[in-house]
């Protein structure tokens, strides 16, 4: 699949001008709005970048629309639990967009533990010509006042300004890993290792659990959930993943505490692969349903996994991502790089997947042609306008010119966060602090 | 005994679940002892095999403890981490266990001295502080600046262990095992060790030089087994305090609640019984390496007044 790299190392004001990176500046979560149009980004330092993508002019019509930035905000502060000495994080864990409803854009950020709803809104005219206050707001005398006159709305410089709508706090022990906006557009939820609840995006002193899966006695805990997601259509339906590798669907109308799950999805091993690893990389990091509901999508350390939700026995089709890291398991292990959580996105039309790797290396599986292929996001070998070349990692034995043997990968370079347009072939990919995006190519 | 010297742990490892039968196509040099004249290849190949699998398993238990003890000071540690490792650890003992290697390793530590001669020169990790009878300390590194010293931490480990075999290998699950004979001994002691522990709050100083005065006169494996359970008890426990019932009794019976007496129970030891003392960073002082510094083995007293300066340092900071 050819691309086209869309010039994008976004250099926003909060980099700084050296060429290192701050670790403040690491892309935690990337997130596409429903139309497309806006694209935010949360860092480690509690800020969030919003994107918007330029209308296409019709002079260029070759030129398709990019991004610019639209708004810049910080979304959560460093925190200081005093309970258990503990720092709380301002890092961003995930961001989502509400379905618009009106001018103003909606998002929901979450860092470990306080989910926010922010209002983005544009504002382009002011009023002029108030009788009590002059043009500076200084207040006038009213005995110079000689005659009354209506303040008229003045167009003014773009400004978009992001306030704080819903602060939605102390409902989680654990850490937030995952929130996900439900179909009805009221309700959402918020999940952390051990807990799942379910929030009215008007309310925010109340929340009710929906699932709790901490045991009576901490010691015997063995198991906890990796992420969740709402069906996209039934406002009724959600699945969460845990650290074995099982799905569980459940039903909110069968009970209020949906600790018994209406599916169970999970691959039996494999007992010719067992190790010690096994159960590790096992983990799923991330899930995601198809636009259409009809599937799931899961990421583990090795693999992508899609499911049909009406078979719980295997996954439909596996695809190995990077399956040359699997002899490396105890060095992964060793530098705790195997606990790195991937996350993975479906296209538009649901026919192609999309994770990251290592060495700044991402991969794209499309489920029809049965084809993949290995892209990489980095400023040194992508020009602005180039079309990416396809990567390969070869395991050992003879290498190719332009093959990157496994012991030379970077392992620190790792891109973890991706995100695909909801209908057009354009994907955003964070690189630790750089934002790339990248658009099929305009013949 | 043949001894495999000096196999370098970082080559070793490239290949956890093919070792069995990738090793030796790997090419790592190995010498061998004195001890004994040409051995063939087939019938040295299958001996050093199954102890190489053992020396493996056990580097990565030493490690996965490692990976459990070193927290993060400042922010809680990743819950879902925590849990991976520690269904690592379960399986390994699990597995030896079923093996007998670990019935092994236990009957070996307790048949008292063992020859220097068996025993090679050990890492940081393993051999601290060589007593007659002195269990080897598992060390925490606790970095006061930012706690990114974990992996370094590891990688210096790892990289210079060096073991004659499994039989004799001094290792933190020997001391592990060795608790888990006598541990009808200790109940009294943890006993008195919780309720000093469990207070809500941060680190209580007055506690803490209680504490440390306990335990530096305690025996030093008795230090490692409960650094294990306290490691598995303040990793999972730090989230307990916080549990949003009302008053601080409640929260305090919730943490007596969890408290268990069965040490000599080796799964519980390593799951850890002391849920939440609120065990603050100080606390681990008692088994703490100098975080920096080229490794050393320095003398006992050097690491423990040490220890003291730092604590009494700390005590001053957080202001007691």
């Amino acid at each position: 699949m050819d691309e086209e790299l869309d010039s994008r190392k976004v250099n926003n004001s909060f980099l700084r001008d050296h060429n290192y990176a701050t670790e403040a500046d690491i892309i935690s979560t990337v997130e596409f709005n429903s139309t497309g149009e806006l694209l935010a980004t949360g860092d480690k330092g509690g800020r969030v970048v919003v994107f918007q993508r330029e209308q296409e002019s019709k002079n260029q019509p070759h030129r398709r629309g990019e991004y610019n930035v639209y708004s810049t905000f910080q979304s959560h502060e460093p925190e200081f639990d005093y309970l258990k000495s503990l720092e709380i994080e301002e890092k961003i864990n995930k961001i989502r967009w509400l379905p618009q409803q009106n001018a103003a854009y909606f998002l929901l950020s979450t860092n470990d533990k306080t989910v926010k709803l922010w209002k983005i809104s544009e504002r382009d005219k002011r009023p002029e010509g108030y009788n009590l206050k002059d043009e500076d707001g200084r207040v006038r005398d009213p005995s110079t006042i000689t005659a009354l006159r209506v303040p008229v709305l003045r167009p003014m410089d773009l400004m978009v300004e992001a306030t704080p709508r819903r602060v939605f706090s102390n409902a989680h022990t654990y850490h937030i890993n995952s929130i996900s906006v439900n179909s009805d557009y009221e309700t959402y939820m918020s999940t952390d290792d051990l807990r799942i609840n379910l929030w009215n995006l008007e309310i925010t002193n109340r929340s009710f659990n929906i699932v709790d899966i901490k045991p009576a006695n901490m010691e015997e805990l063995t198991e906890v959930i990796t992420a969740a997601e709402f069906h996209p259509n039934h406002c009724n339906t959600f699945v969460y993943s845990s650290s074995k590798g099982s799905l569980r669907l459940c039903d909110m109308r069968a009970a209020a505490l949906c600790d018994n799950h209406s599916k169970f999805f999970e691959e039996p091993e494999d007992p010719n692969n067992r190790s010690f690893f096994s159960e590790i990389i096992s983990s799923i990091s991330d899930v995601k349903f198809s636009h259409s509901g009809r599937y799931l999508m899961t990421r583990d350390y090795l693999t992508v996994k899609v499911w049909d939700l009406n078979m719980e026995s295997k996954p439909l089709e596996t695809y190995q991502v990077h399956d040359y890291l699997r002899s490396k398991m105890c060095s992964l292990y060793e530098n705790d790089c195997i606990f790195d959580k991937f996350e993975c996105v479906w296209n538009g039309t649901d026919s192609v997947l999309m994770t990251g790797s290592y060495n700044n290396f991402f991969r794209m599986f499309d489920r029809n042609t049965k084809r993949d292929v290995t892209l990489e996001a980095s400023r040194e070998n992508s020009k602005p306008r180039a079309i990416l070349k396809p990567r390969k990692v070869c395991m050992g034995g003879k290498r190719r010119k332009d093959e990157i043997s496994v012991d030379s990968l970077d392992f620190s370079k790792k891109i973890l966060h991706t995100a695909w347009h909801p209908s057009e072939n354009i994907i955003a990919v964070a690189a630790t602090n750089n934002l790339y995006i990248f658009q099929d190519k305009v013949n | 005994m043949s001894a495999c010297t000096l196999v370098s742990v970082s080559t070793v490892l490239g290949c956890h679940s093919c070792f069995r039968v990738d090793m030796f196509s790997k090419g790592t040099k190995r010498k061998f002892s004195d001890d004994g004249g040409e051995m063939s290849d087939e019938s040295l190949g299958g001996a050093n095999v199954s102890s190489s699998y053992n020396l493996q398993r056990q580097s990565l238990l030493d490690m996965s403890l490692i990976k459990l003890q070193l927290c993060h000071m400042l922010v809680e540690p990743n819950l879902c981490r925590s849990v991976l490792i520690a269904n690592t650890v379960r399986q390994i003992q699990e597995e030896m266990t079923h093996d007998g290697s670990w019935q092994a390793v236990t009957e070996a530590f307790c048949n008292g001295s063992q020859s220097p001669s068996e025993r090679l020169v050990a890492t940081e990790v393993l051999c601290r502080s060589r007593e007659q009878d002195a269990e080897p300390k598992l060390f925490s590194v606790i970095s006061y600046e930012g706690c990114r010293e974990e992996e370094v931490v590891a990688d210096e480990t790892l990289c210079s262990v060096s073991v004659s075999d499994a039989a004799s290998n001094v290792c933190l699950s020997e001391s592990v095992g060795h608790c888990w004979e006598t541990g009808e001994l200790r109940v009294v002691e943890s006993d008195e060790e919780t309720s000093e522990g469990s207070r809500l709050g941060p680190g209580d100083d007055d506690d803490d030089d209680e504490d440390d005065e306990d335990e530096d006169e305690v025996d030093e494996e008795e230090e490692s087994s409960r650094e294990d359970s306290k490691s598995m008890g303040q990793v999972f426990g730090t989230f307990e305090i916080k549990n949003g019932s009302s008053g601080p009794d409640s929260a305090l019976e919730e943490l007596f609640s969890d408290v268990d007496a069965s040490y000599y129970d080796l799964d519980t030891m390593l799951t850890g019984i002391q849920s939440a003392p609120k065990m603050g960073p100080y606390d681990l002082l008692d088994s703490l390496a100098p975080s920096h510094g080229p490794p050393s083995l320095g003398s006992p007293s050097n690491c423990r007044s040490d220890l003291n300066e730092l604590d009494h340092i700390m005590e001053i900071i957080v202001g007691s």
